[in-house]
């Protein structure tokens, strides 16, 4: 996917003055919260649940290697096949020589952000194979030539003219006399096209929410049933996942998914939570005949023993950006790749690079809302400020700023000059504003002063009116 | 209670400092009649916290150090503000976990040192204060004092003693107002639209008065209600809390 | 070659080798043990209310269902069901044992299609092999007598369920799989598809407002048989 988070400031502003785009974000934020509110009170254990997750994350990470090993090992014995791919490239060229193999023409394809990260639709577009999105979400977008804006509602910022007219646009043979007015019409419309494309598609695309090491499975999570008809009526079945994705056991995946769908949609469960293992049986009516796993490392193995380790915790919810402020005020597509919000300005660094995606760890009040929704606490304001860190120390930050804050620190650091400074910063505002109390401007202080006055100062600093208390007390 | 005070050194914060000094003297205030002793150390500066969130972790230490020495020897450290709370409870310890000899020091530091509010009610036992506020208040919850401190109740408790004073809640109280220290000059669009829904909630609670207990977040809030024309008028908690009002403007407004 | 680049950078991170074989060792244990986590207290309640909490989890999710005391009443049971939904009496059905000796003669209106599912198939039933009540959850694992097709591609998705397999909480229904699967293809016990359902498929995709039938059936309705005396309220 192209990467547009350099130009975050622009994708701001234009973001800001997005009249639909706000409707929608507006209209999404008080039930994404809501919903999740609602499905953890009605589970007194979620808060235990929450360090249970943590702490099976934390454990198989550390012991990663043989997890996988193991995943692997199992796969294979169930007939499936794993493709190691260290690399975007391998994976991509993993997937392609699979379908080709296939003789595949059609592609469907279940809602996978890995397979956004690693651009698998242009890939095979590229050699004559038609991918088709299959979650209604990522169909529409994939018919508008747009990316996700949200990793589990990816076109959520759409209205229903935007379906129509999409619709329109493709579907050639639609009568013109098709009436759109429902929600329900433009899901019928979508789920009879797309019902052609299961049937005749070579292979199936998904994701995977998890791998499971103890049985070689992995596992899907889905509310539409896109997911499972992509991987069942095919011939080939091919699942996406990154090597983040093993859990041990059942038992771990299931703790699991006792979070997983409550901090993401607020449901108790998912509609569909389907464990796949290896391909059709001997005497199976149906299934795919063929089963892999294309599993992707793709930068993730870096962050093993940094201070971004934790974030390979994630279970891709999206509850963080589900209760960002800042999610809500500017929109998924700002934060410019795939990942937005919370979990995609500590991510997104680690995978692009942090002088591409240095705007997203600073956009950030550092609330701390996220970490306090988090279903496996990642600290996701410390990972952030890991990354200003990073920047601190590459010198990649703006350098207005660093000598503003140099300046500052040489006074902090000095309490006399400090007292001194500010004692005449303040006396001079404070005589300035004493009228109306605040300023409507002020030199270098645009920033503040284009959306906001500036109260001003009450004129005597504290230190230097409580020596004068003092003074006045003991003579 | 034992007859001897317990030495509490106040951390008056850059913010109280510069621009409500009055914040101080109310905490001050508050402070003694809860039976403490209070002393202001003249080597106190910054807690380091706008160096800490911009990555220059080195400059956060120095800071940090010096505070060691400013507070060292007190019973607690009290300050009017759940961020810079936050900074010193939370974060600063963990910016010398690789210096065994400071770490300790630091740590000791961070346990007792208390947010003004959480202090009075949950350390002194305050149940009440001798104050009275003609109006009717909101209340916003900054984000460090909620979350990593755990104020919520605290303030709400001693409002409730006020006299004359009525409180309504604001929705999305817990919603960051977007000030985020050196953000809301870094990213302003993003600041002024999250603001902007901040004021829009106040607007709707009714209020005459919006409270909280950062001057940050309250400096946010101020300046822009009134670059809407708002008549809300805006105040840290420890002023309506101390019954200082009388002679001392709302912050944004003047004297004349 | 990618296999072992990636092992390789992950026990860098690790700061290690390959695994100690006592460290190994103690994984494979925890693995055969699969040691359960928490189970949330809402599942652990005698059986009358197990099953009620099953059955008001269907509800919540959307879902419908009959309750019959025996086999031989599922027929005028989903005769009834089709015909207050105005639905057509044929439908694809599991080739499962259990669903084969319903005396369906009795209703002989009914057409049964014994076997997966096709596109064209309005109505199917599914057998079902365990439910969970802590969300209402049907357990459907593929299998010749198990079709995956018959869970998907209907509008109208029916389940013949036994009181007697409605177990608490998910690992319940994991033990119950354990302990009566053999997969000789892998040795190990999961067969090739496991499918948890919850309720009707569903999107909030359009507008963030949910619909029923996104693509997979838009009607789930659970036909309870009560073989269990100790469900019995």
């Amino acid at each position: 996917m192209h990467i547009n988070s350099p130009k975050f400031k622009a994708n701001v502003t234009h973001a800001l003055a997005d009249t639909r785009l706000q409707k929608a974000l507006d209209f999404t934020r008080p039930s994404f919260a809501g919903r999740r509110g609602a499905a953890v009170a009605n589970l007194p254990e979620f808060e235990q649940l929450r360090d249970i997750g943590r702490d099976i994350k934390n454990h198989t990470l550390a012991h990663l290697d043989f997890y996988l090993e193991t995943w692997a090992a199992n796969v294979e014995k169930a007939g499936g096949h794993v493709h190691w791919c260290s690399t975007a490239d391998e994976a991509r060229a993993a997937v392609l020589k699979i379908c080709q193999d296939a003789g595949a023409r059609t592609v469907t394809k279940g809602k996978s952000m890995i397979s956004e990260e690693l651009g698998i639709n242009e890939h095979l577009e590229k050699h004559g194979i038609a991918p088709v999105e299959t979650d209604l979400g990522e169909y529409i977008l994939q018919i508008r030539d747009e990316g996700p804006s949200h990793i589990i509602a990816p076109a959520f910022h759409l209205n229903r003219e935007d379906w129509e007219e999409s619709f329109r646009k493709v579907h050639t043979d639609l009568p013109a006399d098709r009436v759109f007015n429902e929600r329900r019409d433009i899901l019928t419309e979508a789920r009879t096209r797309l019902r052609e494309k299961f049937l005749a598609a070579d292979v199936g695309i998904t994701g995977a929410n998890f791998l499971i090491a103890e049985t070689g499975s992995s596992v899907i999570v889905t509310n539409e049933g896109n997911g499972d008809l992509t991987q069942t009526l095919p011939k080939v079945h091919i699942a996406l996942a990154s090597i983040e994705k093993v859990v041990p056991t059942l038992e771990d995946a299931t703790s699991l998914l006792r979070l997983l769908a409550r901090s993401a949609t607020g449901q108790d469960f998912s509609v569909y939570t389907t464990f796949s293992t290896g391909a059709r049986r001997q005497h199976d009516l149906d299934g795919p005949g063929e089963y892999h796993v294309v599993l992707i490392d793709n930068g993730r193995s870096n962050m093993l023993g940094t201070e971004f380790q934790e974030m390979l915790r994630c279970i891709r919810c999206a509850a963080c950006m589900n209760h960002c402020p800042v999610y809500f005020t500017v929109g998924g597509h700002s934060y410019g790749w795939v990942y937005p919000g919370p979990m995609g300005s500590v991510l997104t660094p680690s995978l692009i690079g942090v002088d591409k995606a240095g705007h997203l760890p600073n956009a950030s009040t550092f609330c701390g809302k996220c970490e306090s929704v988090c279903p496996v606490k990642i600290p996701l304001p410390k990972l952030m400020r890991h990354w200003r860190e990073r920047e601190f120390e590459r010198h990649l930050s703006p350098q207005s700023s660093r000598t503003n804050l140099a300046l500052w620190a040489w006074f902090a650091r000095r309490p006399g000059f400090y007292r001194l400074a500010t004692r005449i910063g303040a006396a001079i505002l404070g005589r300035l504003g004493r009228r109306k109390g605040r300023f409507q401007w002020l030199p270098f202080a645009s920033g503040w002063t284009d959306g906001r006055d500036l109260p001003a100062p009450e004129g005597e600093t504290f230190f230097a009116r409580y020596a004068r208390e003092q003074r006045e007390k003991n003579s | 209670m034992p007859n001897t005070k317990p030495r509490v050194a106040l951390f008056v914060t850059c913010l109280v400092d510069l621009h409500r000094p009055s914040v101080g003297f109310a905490a001050i205030k508050l402070l003694e009649q809860a039976g403490c002793h209070v002393e202001v150390p003249r080597a106190q500066t910054c807690c380091g916290q706008p160096a800490y969130n911009s990555g220059d972790r080195a400059t956060a230490r120095e800071l940090c150090r010096g505070l060691l020495d400013a507070f060292g020897g007190y019973d607690y450290v009290v300050v009017p503000s759940g961020s810079c709370g936050g900074m010193l409870r939370e974060h600063m310890p963990h910016l010398f976990d690789d210096d065994p000899n400071t770490s300790a020091r630091a740590d000791a530091l961070a346990a007792r040192t208390y947010e003004l509010v959480s202090f009075l009610t949950d350390v002194m036992g305050v149940k009440s204060v001798d104050a009275a506020y003609a109006g009717t208040v909101t209340y916003h919850d900054s984000c460090a004092g909620l979350r990593e401190l755990g104020i919520k109740a605290q303030p709400r408790a001693l409002l409730a003693s006020v006299d004359g004073l009525k409180l309504t809640e604001l929705a999305d109280a817990e919603v960051c107002c977007g000030f985020g220290g050196t953000f809301c000059v870094k990213y302003p669009e993003i600041s002024v639209r999250m603001v902007s829904d901040k004021t829009k909630s106040i607007a709707a609670t009714g209020a005459d008065t919006l409270l909280a207990g950062d001057m940050g977040c309250l400096l946010n809030m101020a300046g822009r209600l009134k670059r809407e024309g708002s008549p809300v008028k805006t105040r840290h908690v420890a002023e309506v809390l101390a019954g200082i009002t009388g002679d001392l403007p709302p912050i944004g407004e003047g004297r004349g | 070659m990618s296999k072992h680049i990636i092992l390789g950078a992950i026990r860098r991170g690790l700061r290690r080798g390959p695994l100690p074989e006592d460290q190994a060792m103690a994984l494979r244990a925890r693995m055969t043990a699969h040691p359960r986590h928490l189970i949330p207290a809402r599942s652990r309640v005698p059986r009358p209310e197990q099953i009620a909490l099953f059955l008001r989890n269907i509800e919540k999710e959307f879902g419908t269902f009959t309750r019959v005391p025996d086999l031989a009443a599922i027929p005028a049971a989903i005769a009834d069901y089709l015909a207050a939904q105005n639905l057509p009496t044929d439908f694809a059905m599991a080739p499962h044992p259990e669903l084969a000796a319903i005396p369906w003669s009795e209703r002989p209106l009914l057409t049964q299609r014994p076997g997966r599912a096709q596109s064209t198939d309005l109505v199917s039933l599914q057998h079902g092999y365990a439910a969970i009540a802590e969300t209402g959850t049907l357990m459907l694992p593929a299998a010749p007598e198990r079709p995956t097709t018959l869970n998907l591609l209907s509008d109208t998705f029916m389940v013949v369920l036994r009181a007697s397999r409605i177990v608490g909480a998910y690992e319940e229904a994991w033990d119950l799989l354990r302990a009566e699967s053999h997969d000789e293809r892998s040795g190990g016990f999961m067969p090739r598809n496991v499918m948890l359902v919850t309720g009707p498929s569903r999107s909030a995709d359009i507008e963030s407002t949910l619909e029923l039938g996104a693509h997979g059936p838009r009607r789930l309705h659970v036909l309870l048989v009560d073989d269990d005396p100790t469900a019995l309220a």
